[in-house]
């Protein structure tokens, strides 16, 4: 009689089976059911929770005092503020538009802008601006500008910024060099970059990195060149102009020796190695005063003067502006936040922790005083004469390319004008297929 | 007549194939339910996507989605992009530095495989514990390792009046540097799995051959090699897979903006670089197809070659 026993041993008793059953089916269902999002409709007066999506390390705790007010204000609106590192910004966002799932609201920049605004991406806020009587000439009219596409506005600017040189007192003053002024031309900071500069400390005069808007935008610009046409349709970088303004650098590092090779920049952040005391000068934004203030070496030792002139004074200027997301579930509420966002008392509140400089007129005295150790005039004095940002629908992808070609000349593995003309070539095919 | 149970068999005869009874067929549903949820997984997850890149290959993308028909464009450009051929050659660089693992995971096996060794446990621990570390960690200690002014190695070679370069930002060095971290992760994992293929081996072998007169080494080669044989077989064929698709790290200490990039990114990086910086979704789904390719014809090529050099029991 072994079948019968066997039989019971080896198949499972009908409780049992219903039993594993259930737990099978159970499982399937929570390996298949996604987490909801559980937002309900933006019925005026609901809960609503926004997401709002920034990139500025030391901006982070500006934004989320800038929530919190908001909430203050909107009891029923609670912001999430996400904070994504500057390198994956750009990858996520549009990776998160394509997938239909992005943030309500998120900064947006210059050259980045028409990409998003022709792609749909972008909520257009010309009717609501109009509804709500918001005065655009409140804003700095070039980013104001900035952020129109086809007539329509996409976003309400946030801050306006200039890059300018920032340098360490005490390595100045122990070599014995009168520290940057006004008057200072190229020849002054190539003389004085090679005066700092001490191999057997390690100290370099300068930081001459192969960053678009901190260091060869500028140059260009100073050296009477453009990166882009008025027009949008061509490429400047193979004027001998362009190429005069990416030279400066180049022979920084190559032949005068006064400043780290890209290799080791790339080790080390160019930031990092200023605000240690291993190179005397950098090229920096307006929106660094809060890394420069925050390290106790920095805040004593470093003070900013204007980016030194080549031909003529120049440089750009970014500015960053709030947009929402053109499949935002809540767009009344995204509005509200970013009316806010554009308004005196949030460029009040962004001025006064010395964050950046709002694009919000009549607040950069705020602003200046809200760091004394620095001379941040500078900035606010240079925003005289700066540039606007150059971007076309395709910036993003030609200026990566710029980048890439830049970092081979800069290695000395290519020529500047060779690589000059390499760039100018793929950005004038690329501006060329955008205005087909 | 209705049959309940098994059948009785004459005795020595098997037949070809069991007969379905009524049980059989009650369990063999059981048997679906409990593997359907990873079978959904896999034809969800893994199957399915794999014939939507096939497809993709054959269309051209947006920046925010949405795609044409291109037919073979994208398999043309393949031919003649010299970023993939770069990307080729570094990524054949980084697979043959990677397989220097499975040497060295064996010799640390025969190591630390003597039953009553003082520590045994907490140098296997040891070893094992940068399988169980987080790649974002290992990157970030190992970039500060090799930095080309202030890490630890360049410090080291200083003492002995080397002069280190700056390794991951140098195009000639990169990638052997970063291959040197994957080899360095990947000792631990070989080595349990050989550790566990030698307990298979009697240890009357190893007494006979003492008795013989072979030293330690002559052992080792004679016997341990030969059956561990499935084991190096199997460690070198997911080492070569996991090799060619290397990308972790790869992305996290080779940054976008780094010289030394173009002669440093593997395939899988390029794929990334494509289809998430670049928004060419088509081409690097044409990009993924070749390196599914790729794998396929080095595994059967190795599944071909076992036969004359692994022995099964």
């Amino acid at each position: 009689m072994s079948e019968p026993s066997r039989r019971a041993r080896t198949h499972l008793t009908r409780s049992r089976r219903t039993l594993l059953g259930l737990t099978a089916v159970l499982a399937l269902l929570l390996a298949g059911c996604t987490s909801g999002s559980g937002s309900s409709n933006s019925t005026a007066g609901a809960s609503v929770t926004l997401s709002y999506s920034v990139w500025e390390q030391p901006q982070f705790a500006t934004m989320q005092k800038l929530a919190a007010q908001f909430h203050a204000e909107n009891p029923n609106i609670t912001v999430n503020v996400q904070l994504t590192p500057w390198e994956q910004y750009w990858t996520k966002l549009q990776t998160s538009v394509t997938g239909g799932s992005a943030p309500d609201v998120f900064w947006m920049n210059i050259p980045n802008f028409k990409l998003y605004a022709k792609g749909g991406a972008l909520l257009p806020i010309s009717d609501q601006v109009a509804k709500d009587n918001v005065d655009m000439s409140n804003y700095v009219s070039a980013i104001a500008d900035a952020y129109k596409w086809d007539n329509k506005i996409y976003a309400l600017p946030k801050d306006v910024d200039a890059v300018g040189l920032w340098y360490n007192k005490k390595l100045f003053t122990d070599a014995g060099v009168k520290f940057p002024d006004a008057s200072w031309t190229w020849a002054d900071l190539t003389a004085a970059a090679q005066k700092l500069t001490d191999s057997s400390k390690g100290i370099y005069g300068i930081a001459a990195n192969a960053a678009d808007q901190l260091n060869y935008y500028n140059t260009i610009l100073q050296a009477g060149g453009h990166i882009i046409s008025p027009d949008g349709k061509s490429s400047g970088y193979d004027s001998p102009e362009a190429i005069k303004g990416l030279q400066f650098w180049v022979d920084l590092i190559n032949k005068y020796h006064a400043s780290p090779t890209l290799a080791q920049m790339t080790d080390t952040a160019p930031l990092d190695m200023f605000t240690s005391g291993k190179v005397a000068m950098l090229y920096g934004g307006s929106w660094s005063v809060l890394s420069m203030v925050n390290i106790p070496y920095a805040k004593e030792n470093v003070d900013v003067a204007p980016m030194p002139k080549g031909e003529q004074v120049g440089g750009v200027s970014n500015g960053l502006g709030n947009a929402i997301y053109a499949k935002t579930k809540h767009p009344i509420e995204a509005w509200q936040f970013v009316k806010f966002l554009g308004s005196k008392e949030a460029a009040d509140i962004l001025a006064a922790t010395g964050a950046v400089i709002p694009a919000y007129k009549g607040t950069t005295d705020a602003w200046v005083k809200a760091t004394p150790e620095f001379h941040l005039q500078t900035f606010v004095d240079e925003l005289a004469f700066t540039s606007a940002y150059p971007s076309s629908v395709s910036s993003a992808a030609w200026s990566d390319f710029a980048l890439k070609e830049f970092a081979a000349a800069w290695s000395g593995q290519e020529s500047v004008e060779d690589a000059a003309k390499h760039v100018a070539d793929e950005m004038n095919a690329a501006l060329a297929k955008e205005n087909q | 007549m209705k049959r309940m149970g098994h059948p009785p068999r004459a005795p020595g005869k098997v037949s070809p194939y069991p007969r379905q009874s009524t049980l059989h067929r009650k369990d063999a549903r059981w048997a679906l339910l409990f593997v359907a949820p990873t079978a959904l997984g896999l034809a969800v997850f893994c199957i399915w996507p794999t014939f939507q890149t096939f497809y993709y290959s054959f269309t051209t993308w947006g920046p925010f989605g949405g795609h044409d028909w291109s037919g073979l464009d994208n398999y043309r450009e393949l031919f003649t992009d010299p970023e993939l051929r770069n990307s080729l050659i570094s990524t054949a660089i980084f697979t043959i530095v990677t397989l220097l693992s499975v040497p060295i995971g064996m010799v640390v096996a025969v190591l630390l495989n003597r039953p009553g060794m003082r520590g045994l446990g907490l140098y296997r621990t040891i070893y094992f514990l940068p399988t169980v570390t987080l790649p974002a960690s290992i990157a970030i200690m190992w970039k500060m390792l090799y930095n080309g002014d202030y890490g630890a190695i360049n410090w080291a070679l200083g003492l002995i009046h080397i002069h280190g370069t700056s390794w991951l930002a140098n195009p000639d060095t990169a990638i052997y540097a970063v291959a040197v971290v994957s080899v360095w992760g990947s000792i631990g994992y070989n080595m349990v799995l050989f550790i566990a293929g030698m307990q298979v081996i009697p240890r009357t072998l190893y007494e006979a051959a003492e008795l013989d007169g072979a030293g330690r080494v002559a052992q080792f080669r004679h016997i341990t090699i030969p059956l561990l044989s499935p084991t190096i077989f199997f460690v070198t064929v997911i080492t070569i897979i996991g090799a060619l698709q290397a990308f972790d790290l790869v992305y996290m200490m080779i940054g976008k903006s780094n010289p030394a990039l173009a002669k440093s990114e593997t395939v899988v990086f390029l794929f990334f670089h494509k289809a998430f910086l670049d928004s060419q979704g088509g081409y690097a789904a044409a990009i993924a197809f070749l390196l599914l390719t790729i794998i396929l014809v080095f595994t059967s090529i190795q599944f071909r070659m076992q036969k004359r050099w692994v022995h099964y029991e």
